[in-house]
C-alpha cells in the first residue's frame, strides 16, 4: 500500500508540515512560506489524482491509448495562478506592514499596537 | 438577451473592474461604478422574476453543455441571494463617493472602485455558477478583493487585520480546494447538479465524507463561525467604514449560501445526518457564538468593533436555523440572511456618516450625538431595534420564524436561549443610545452627515421597517426555497 500511494504520503506529510508553520511561526514571512507550502501540497494533491498508471500525456498519438485526465491538471492550474496572486498580495501587505510598524514579528507587532 | 442574464450579472460587475481602472478619475470611476452596480440590481430583479415563472435557469458558458462545461444554474435560492448582494452592492455603491473621501487618499480612489466591482462579481459568481470550482475561483476573486479593501483603512492596524483575515481565509479556500479535489475523485464531476445525482450511490465512503468535513470547515472560516469567527473583528474595525458595510450585508451571507448549497443541494439532507452529528454541533456552536459574542460586544469601546461581534452573533442565529433541520429552521436563516443584511447595511452605513464626522467610531464621540445628528442617531436606533427583533422591524420576522422552528420541534430551552440572546443584544444597544441621548457632548459643534451618504442609510433604515411590516417578498421567497432544498416544491 504504501510504495505505490507514496505520493499522497508527500501530500500528506507537506500539508501538515505548512500547515504547522502556518500556526508556529511569529515570522509574518516565514507564515506565508508554511502557507505555500500547504497550498502546493494540495496541488500536488490534484496532479496525482489525475496521473492514469501507464498512461501518457492526453495528446492523441499513434500507438498510444491510454492517457493521463487533463482536467485535474487545469484545474490545478488555476490553483496555482491564484495561489500566485495570494502570495503577491500578502507580501505587498507584510512589506507595508513593515513601513508601518517597522517589524515582521508577530509579537512586537502586537505590543507596539498596544503601546499606542 | 433574456436568456444570457446568468451570465450577465457576473460579467458586468466584472468588466466594469478595469473600466474603472482606465477611467482613472475618482468621479468617473464612481459614476461608472455605479451605472454598473445599478444594472446587476436589475439584472437580478429580472432573474428573480424570471425563477418565478419558469422555474430554474440553466445557462451552459460557451455552449458547452451541462456536465462537461460550465453551467451557470438560478434557482430560487440563488436568484433570492443575488438580489440581496446586488441590492446592498449598489446602495454603498451610491454613497462610497462620500464615505471614502475622508478615508481612502484621492489618488488611490479610482483603485478602490475596481477592488469594490471585483469584490462585488466574486460574490456574484459563487452564487450564480452551478460549477463547485468555479465557486472556488470566484471565491479567490472576492476574497483577493476583500484583502486588499481591508488593507485601505487609516489605522495601520487594518493592515495587520487584512494579512490576518489573508492567512485565514487562504486557509479556508484550500479547504474547499482540497474537499473538492476529493468529490471529483470520487465521481469524475464538478457540476453540482451532477453531483447530486451521483452522490447518493457513493454515500458511504470515506471520501466523500471526508470531501464534506473539508468543504464544511472550509466554509466556516469564510462565514465566521465562532470559534471560526478570529479575523472578523479587527477586519471589520479597521477597513474603511464602507467596506465594513459592504461586507457585513454580503460577504457572510454569500458564505452562509454556500454553506446551505454545499449541505443540502450537493450532498442532501440525509448525508450528514447519516454520518455525523452536523445539526447538533451546528445548534450548539451557534448558540455558544450568540452568546459569547453579545457578551464581548456589550465591552467594547468602539462602536464598529462591537457591531462586528454583534455580527458573529447574529451569524449564530443564521446557524441555528440550518442546525434546527427542518424547512421552517432553514427558512428563518434564509429570512436572516436578508434582514441581517438590511439592519447590519443600515447600521454600518450609519456608522460610516459618524466616522466622516469624527474620524472615528469610538463610543466617546457619541455623547451627544441624538441631538448633533438626530437623523444618523435615528437610523442607529432603527437599525438597533430590528437587531433586537422588536416587532414592526425585520429583526422580528426572523425572530419569529426561528422561534416557530423551534417551536414546531417543542424545544423549550432554544425558545427561552433565543429571546435571552436577544435581551443581550437590548443591552448593547441601549449602551449605545444613553451616550448618544443622555451625555452631553464635549466635542465642538459638529454637524449632520451630507446627504449623500445620509439617503442611502435612510433607504436601507426604511426598508428595515417596511419589510416588518409587508413581508411577502422575503417570506415568499425563502418558503419556496427552503422547500426547495428540502425536496418538496420545484
Amino acid at each position: 500500500m504504501l510504495p505505490e500511494l507514496y505520493n499522497y504520503w508527500v501530500v500528506i506529510i507537506l500539508m501538515m508540515i505548512g500547515f504547522y508553520i502556518v500556526i508556529v511561526q511569529g515570522n509574518l514571512i516565514k507564515k506565508l512560506i508554511g502557507l505555500n507550502i500547504f497550498q502546493t501540497s494540495v496541488f500536488i494533491f490534484y496532479i496525482s489524482v489525475g496521473k492514469v498508471a501507464g498512461g501518457s500525456a492526453p495528446i492523441v498519438a499513434e500507438g498510444v491509448s491510454v492517457y493521463s485526465n487533463p482536467l485535474p491538471h487545469v484545474l490545478i492550474l488555476t490553483a496555482i495562478v491564484v495561489g500566485i496572486a495570494t502570495m503577491a498580495l500578502a507580501l505587498a501587505l507584510v512589506v507595508r506592514i513593515k513601513n508601518a510598524y517597522g517589524t515582521v514579528e508577530e509579537e512586537e507587532l502586537q505590543e507596539r499596537d498596544l503601546r499606542c | 438577451m433574456l436568456s444570457h442574464l446568468p451570465i450577465l450579472q457576473v460579467i458586468v460587475p466584472l468588466l466594469a473592474a478595469p473600466a474603472c481602472l482606465l477611467l482613472d478619475r475618482a468621479r468617473a470611476a464612481w459614476l461608472f461604478a455605479c451605472m454598473a452596480s445599478l444594472v446587476s440590481v436589475a439584472i437580478s430583479g429580472l432573474l428573480v422574476f424570471q425563477v418565478h415563472q419558469f422555474g430554474a435557469l440553466s445557462y451552459s458558458l460557451g455552449g458547452w453543455d451541462a456536465p462537461w462545461g460550465i453551467e451557470y444554474r438560478i434557482d430560487l435560492l440563488s436568484a433570492y441571494v443575488l438580489l440581496i448582494v446586488s441590492g446592498i452592492g449598489a446602495l454603498m455603491m451610491l454613497a462610497a463617493n462620500t464615505a471614502i473621501r475622508t478615508e481612502v487618499p484621492s489618488e488611490r480612489q479610482p483603485l478602490f472602485y475596481v477592488l469594490y466591482m471585483l469584490c462585488l462579481a466574486g460574490l456574484l459568481g459563487i452564487v450564480a455558477t452551478g460549477d463547485i470550482f468555479n465557486v472556488f475561483v470566484f471565491l479567490e476573486i472576492s476574497s483577493l478583493a476583500t484583502y486588499a479593501l481591508i488593507a485601505q483603512g487609516r489605522d495601520r492596524r487594518a493592515l495587520w487585520a487584512a494579512y490576518q483575515y489573508l492567512i485565514v481565509g487562504t486557509i479556508g479556500a484550500t479547504f474547499i480546494l482540497i474537499g473538492i479535489g476529493f468529490l471529483y475523485s470520487l465521481t469524475g464531476t464538478l457540476n453540482m447538479q451532477d453531483l447530486a445525482n451521483r452522490l447518493p450511490a457513493l454515500e458511504n465512503s470515506a471520501t466523500a465524507f471526508t470531501a464534506f468535513a473539508f468543504l464544511m470547515v472550509g466554509v466556516c472560516l469564510k462565514l465566521a463561525l465562532f470559534p471560526l469567527h478570529l479575523w472578523l473583528p479587527n477586519a471589520y474595525a479597521y477597513a474603511p467604514s464602507i467596506v465594513t458595510a459592504f461586507l457585513a450585508a454580503t460577504a457572510t451571507k454569500v458564505a452562509v449560501y454556500l454553506l446551505i448549497r454545499f449541505h443540502f443541494s450537493v450532498f442532501g439532507v440525509g448525508f450528514a445526518a447519516s454520518v455525523l452529528p452536523l445539526h447538533s454541533i451546528f445548534l450548539v456552536l451557534g448558540l455558544v457564538g450568540v452568546f459569547v459574542a453579545s457578551l464581548v460586544a456589550i465591552q467594547q469601546p468602539n462602536v464598529k468593533r462591537l457591531f462586528a461581534y454583534s455580527s458573529v452573533a447574529q451569524i449564530g442565529y443564521m446557524i441555528i436555523g440550518i442546525g434546527i433541520g427542518s424547512a421552517t429552521g432553514l427558512q428563518a436563516t434564509l429570512l436572516h440572511l436578508f434582514n441581517h443584511a438590511l439592519m447590519k447595511g443600515a447600521l454600518f452605513l450609519a456608522l460610516a456618516a459618524v466616522v466622516f464626522r469624527f474620524g472615528s467610531a469610538d463610543i466617546r464621540h457619541f455623547a451627544g450625538l441624538g441631538q448633533r445628528m438626530p437623523w444618523t442617531m435615528a437610523i442607529i436606533v432603527i437599525g438597533g431595534l430590528s437587531l433586537i427583533g422588536v416587532p414592526g422591524t425585520v429583526g422580528f420576522i426572523s425572530k419569529w420564524y426561528l422561534v416557530l422552528a423551534a417551536l414546531e420541534r417543542d424545544w423549550w430551552p432554544l425558545v427561552i436561549a433565543v429571546l435571552l440572546g436577544s435581551l443581550l443584544a437590548v443591552i448593547y444597544i441601549w449602551r449605545l443610545v444613553e451616550v448618544a441621548y443622555f451625555r452631553k457632548g464635549e466635542d465642538e459643534v459638529c454637524r449632520e452627515a451630507p446627504l449623500s451618504l445620509l439617503i442611502p442609510t435612510a433607504i436601507l433604515a426604511l426598508a428595515n421597517i417596511y419589510f416588518g411590516i409587508d413581508t411577502r417578498l422575503p417570506v415568499y421567497l425563502s418558503d419556496s426555497a427552503a422547500q426547495m432544498l428540502f425536496g418538496g416544491g420545484p
